[in-house]
């Protein structure tokens, strides 16, 4: 059973209300900008409540996470609590898993059902009837009204770029494992040599990233507003590429920490929990990469 | 370390910072209650606009457009504003205390889990002021009506419901954690409590499905700003896609918004028939069984839209399914019942009638989930009987009864008893008199969501109005109930229940503000 020595209940705590007041302004911000964008009002109150709530956000972590940490620094938990933050780190990726699992069910249910039967598939007859020329093929290049989703002149080839990204990021999960390997090891200096390679990697990765959607929109014309294969193809790279940038960002933390001479063989879950994370992207890329680009 | 006694030790705070800024599972289980009774009455108000509507028929008090506002605020309100969070308000005052830990097992974030619930339903109601009106395409939001022909305040619907989400999500986490991690020493996972098990099972469901529901909006979002095409078949998506995943989220969220009451009326119906619950292990199962059920039925909502034949087929088997753990369930109740020293306390009679009145609406699923007569049933005031006959006298006789269950050891005070069985009889007459014609308008042909209706609906429409506005008013003696029982209610026992078993009762009256900093001693019986 558990070692029961007291369990550390924190007390009086402002972060979560300024937490919850950040995520407003910022939610109610971007809420207000696309909102005033949309209505062609002015949007400057929308910005204040925007950028305001998102550095009110960066505070609260910064501030919330250095008082975790030195909390643990203090010796104040005990490794039930200690069991806590990893379980609850388990039962958050697992929430990530099925945002991402929704939208891999959007892609298969498109191209499996929705496509086929705009072209008369199956027993739902009628939908071809709305546009008899559409044809079905995936990728999808054409969408069945071309006026209101202009085409696509070409996808992406999946053995440049996405290729090259495939190896960079399943690359930057070894090497961050070399990182925990060294970490509990107490090799200091290897571990600031992975940990900042995984870090070079990711990043590489999303440069890579950025440079291809700006080829998709200026030179092939895959855009969001291209039919359904740009709206698929731009909705999961572009989650996945977000949650590289807070992987990258969370690593880059545990970087500074590493500098810092925080984490001990022993004791190290902020790693971890990080770590995780990143493996985590790393494996919802793989789908990705054989799902949206390859298949 | 002297640290420790001084954090295990610290009272509540002074004032009002003591709500805000908590880290004590109490406390915000109180907050959640508190925040969960107030969306209540806004919710009620809309649903009394809708009813008083329909009093008779024809246009008399509000325009359509307004109508569909209320229909759709009402349902957000109460689903996603009272019933969801009073059962995190019920998890957080009882998971601790029965399990013997001494508070949730990440308080802050507790805190911030309830903290987001108050803004984002401020973003909520804030559209009934924009231009263009509230949501007005229903709970269930429906491509195109949430994205070609939605009112701009759509996209504070969107961020709102982000909002709710993440504030479940981390709730839920929360409670899962503390289940795992925290209970006493030697308290096996076939030891819980029933409340406890099935809020185990409820928080896995949240965490699944949550995220789903993030997904669907933000593809509303995407489409009606960003150009995309997720539901429009002119760019080779398509709107049934919407109700797809819509349903993959929303069909356990019945569950979710159910299986914490079979806890509560679990510890309940023991405590005043004085017997142990009747196959505990069959009910562990059976919650188990409804929970995985929960993600393979979804489709049974959408029988009309045009799904191939093997579709139907699977969906009204799967579905019809449920009804086997779900009468294992009520076989244990009825069981646990048989043959004991039943009393009738307003907690055993909202258990009760929680019973009787749940199965009802449970039987009428199984009409629904019968694909070739839910053509018939599909969009009418039938089905709007049979979600209501389980959210109501389902969910909120729950909330309610284990209300009335926990309040003395929470308060240390007893509710009048004689108010309590008065609050029952007219929320029962209420109930039922407001959702029992809905079935027959619903059957002869009745379409819900609808301002006015064929004269031949008329007298049914009126005497559910009446129901209506005698079930909610009933609210009001509850709430009188409630504050009195706070300011003068007489001392109640260690052990306000004679039948009652179980970690929670073995706490001080009223429960201390810290309980169990060192875990307990079990006595295995």
């Amino acid at each position: 059973m558990a070692h029961h020595s007291a369990y550390y209940v924190p007390p009086q705590s402002h972060w979560p209300i300024i937490g919850a007041v950040g995520l407003f302004l910022t939610l109610g911000g971007a809420a207000a900008l696309i909102y005033s964008l949309q209505q062609e009002s002015d949007s400057l109150l929308a910005q204040i409540m925007l950028n305001s709530g998102a550095l009110i956000l960066a505070g609260m972590m910064i501030g919330w996470f250095a008082a975790v940490i030195a909390e643990s620094r203090q010796g104040l938990y005990s490794p039930q609590l200690d069991r806590s933050f990893r379980y609850g780190m388990s039962w958050f990726i697992f929430s990530e898993v099925m945002f991402f699992f929704a939208f891999f069910g959007v892609l298969f249910y498109i191209r499996m059902f929705a496509v086929p039967w705009l072209d008369g598939e199956g027993d739902k007859g009628l939908a071809s009837m709305l546009w008899p020329q559409f044809e079905a093929t995936w990728p999808l290049l054409e969408a069945p009204n071309p006026d209101q989703f202009p085409p696509i002149r070409e996808v992406i080839n999946p053995w440049h770029i996405p290729l090259i990204n495939t190896v960079l990021l399943v690359g930057s999960s070894f090497t961050l494992l070399a990182a925990h390997k060294a970490l509990k090891r107490e090799d200091r200096g290897k571990l600031k040599g992975w940990l900042s390679l995984t870090i070079l990697l990711g990043l590489t990765f999303l440069g890579l990233q950025i440079y291809e959607y700006i080829h998709a929109y200026t030179e092939l014309d895959l855009t969001l507003k291209s039919g359904i294969y740009g709206a698929t193809f731009f909705m999961l790279t572009g989650f996945h590429g977000a949650h590289v940038t807070i992987g990258s960002i969370i690593l880059l933390v545990l970087l500074f920490r590493v500098f810092q001479g925080h984490f001990t063989p022993e004791s190290h879950f902020g790693f971890e929990a990080g770590s995780w994370y990143w493996h985590f992207v790393d494996v919802v890329w793989i789908f990705l990469f054989t799902t949206v680009y390859l298949l | 370390m002297s640290a420790h006694a001084e954090t295990l030790h610290h009272g509540p705070a002074k004032g009002f910072s003591r709500w805000i800024l908590t880290t004590n599972h109490k406390d915000i289980g109180t907050l959640y209650l508190v925040f969960s009774l107030i969306m209540l009455f806004i919710g009620g108000t809309m649903a009394f606009v809708i009813r008083a509507e329909l009093f008779q028929p024809g246009l008399q008090l509000v325009m359509p457009e307004f109508f569909n506002q209320m229909t759709t605020m009402h349902g957000l309100i109460m689903i996603f504003g009272a019933v969801m969070p009073a059962f995190v308000g019920l998890a957080n005052w009882q998971v601790p205390l029965m399990i013997g830990a001494p508070d949730m097992a990440l308080p802050r974030l507790n805190n911030f889990s309830f903290w987001i619930l108050p803004f984002a339903f401020t973003m909520l109601l804030s559209t009934l002021f924009m231009p263009g009106g509230a949501p007005n395409f229903g709970w269930t939001f429906y491509a195109p009506l949430s994205t070609t022909y939605a009112p701009p305040s759509v996209t504070f619907f969107v961020f709102a419901v982000h909002m709710m989400g993440i504030s479940s999500i981390l709730g839920a986490i929360n409670v899962i954690v503390t289940i795992f991690n925290m209970r006493a020493p030697g308290m096996k996972m076939m030891d819980l409590p029933l409340f406890v098990w099935t809020w185990l099972i409820t928080a896995f469901l949240l965490i699944a499905v949550m995220p789903v529901l993030a997904a669907v909006v933000t593809m509303v979002l995407m489409d009606v700003h960003f150009g995309t095409s997720f539901f429009s078949a002119a760019g080779g998506g398509d709107p049934v896609l919407f109700q797809h995943v819509f349903w993959f989220f929303a069909h356990p969220e019945v569950y979710i918004m159910v299986l914490p009451a079979f806890g509560v009326i679990s510890e309940i119906i023991p405590t005043f028939a004085r017997k142990p619950l009747f196959g505990y292990r069959a009910m562990v199962l059976a919650t188990a069984s409804i929970a995985f059920l929960s993600f393979i039925v979804w489709a049974h909502h959408m029988f009309t839209v045009g799904m191939p034949l093997a579709g139907e087929l699977f969906f009204m088997y799967t579905t019809m399914l449920i009804a086997v753990p779900t009468g294992v369930k009520v076989f244990n109740w009825i069981s646990t019942m048989f043959k004991g020293s039943m009393t009738f306390e307003t907690p055993m009679l909202f258990a009760i009638a929680f019973i009787v009145l749940f199965t009802i609406g449970g039987l009428s699923g199984l009409m629904l989930a019968i694909a070739p007569a839910d053509f018939q049933y599909h969009d009418t005031y039938f089905v709007v009987a049979h979600f209501h006959y389980v959210l109501v006298p389902g969910s909120v006789f729950g909330i309610i009864a284990g209300v009335y269950y926990w309040l003395p050891k929470w308060t240390g005070k007893m509710y009048d008893e004689k108010l309590g069985q008065w609050h029952f009889w007219l929320s029962f007459i209420g109930v039922n008199l407001t959702f029992f014609p809905m079935h027959f308008v619903g059957l002869a042909g009745m379409p819900r969501r609808i301002p006015d209706y064929a004269l031949q609906f008329a007298d049914f429409n009126m005497l559910t109005s009446l129901g209506a506005f005698l079930f909610g008013t009933t609210q009001l003696l509850f709430v009188y109930i409630l504050v009195k029982t706070v300011r003068s209610g007489k001392p109640a026992e260690q052990l306000p229940w004679e039948g009652a078993r179980g970690l929670e009762w073995s706490v001080p009256t009223p429960a201390p503000y810290h309980t169990f900093t060192t875990p307990p001693e079990l006595d295995k019986e």
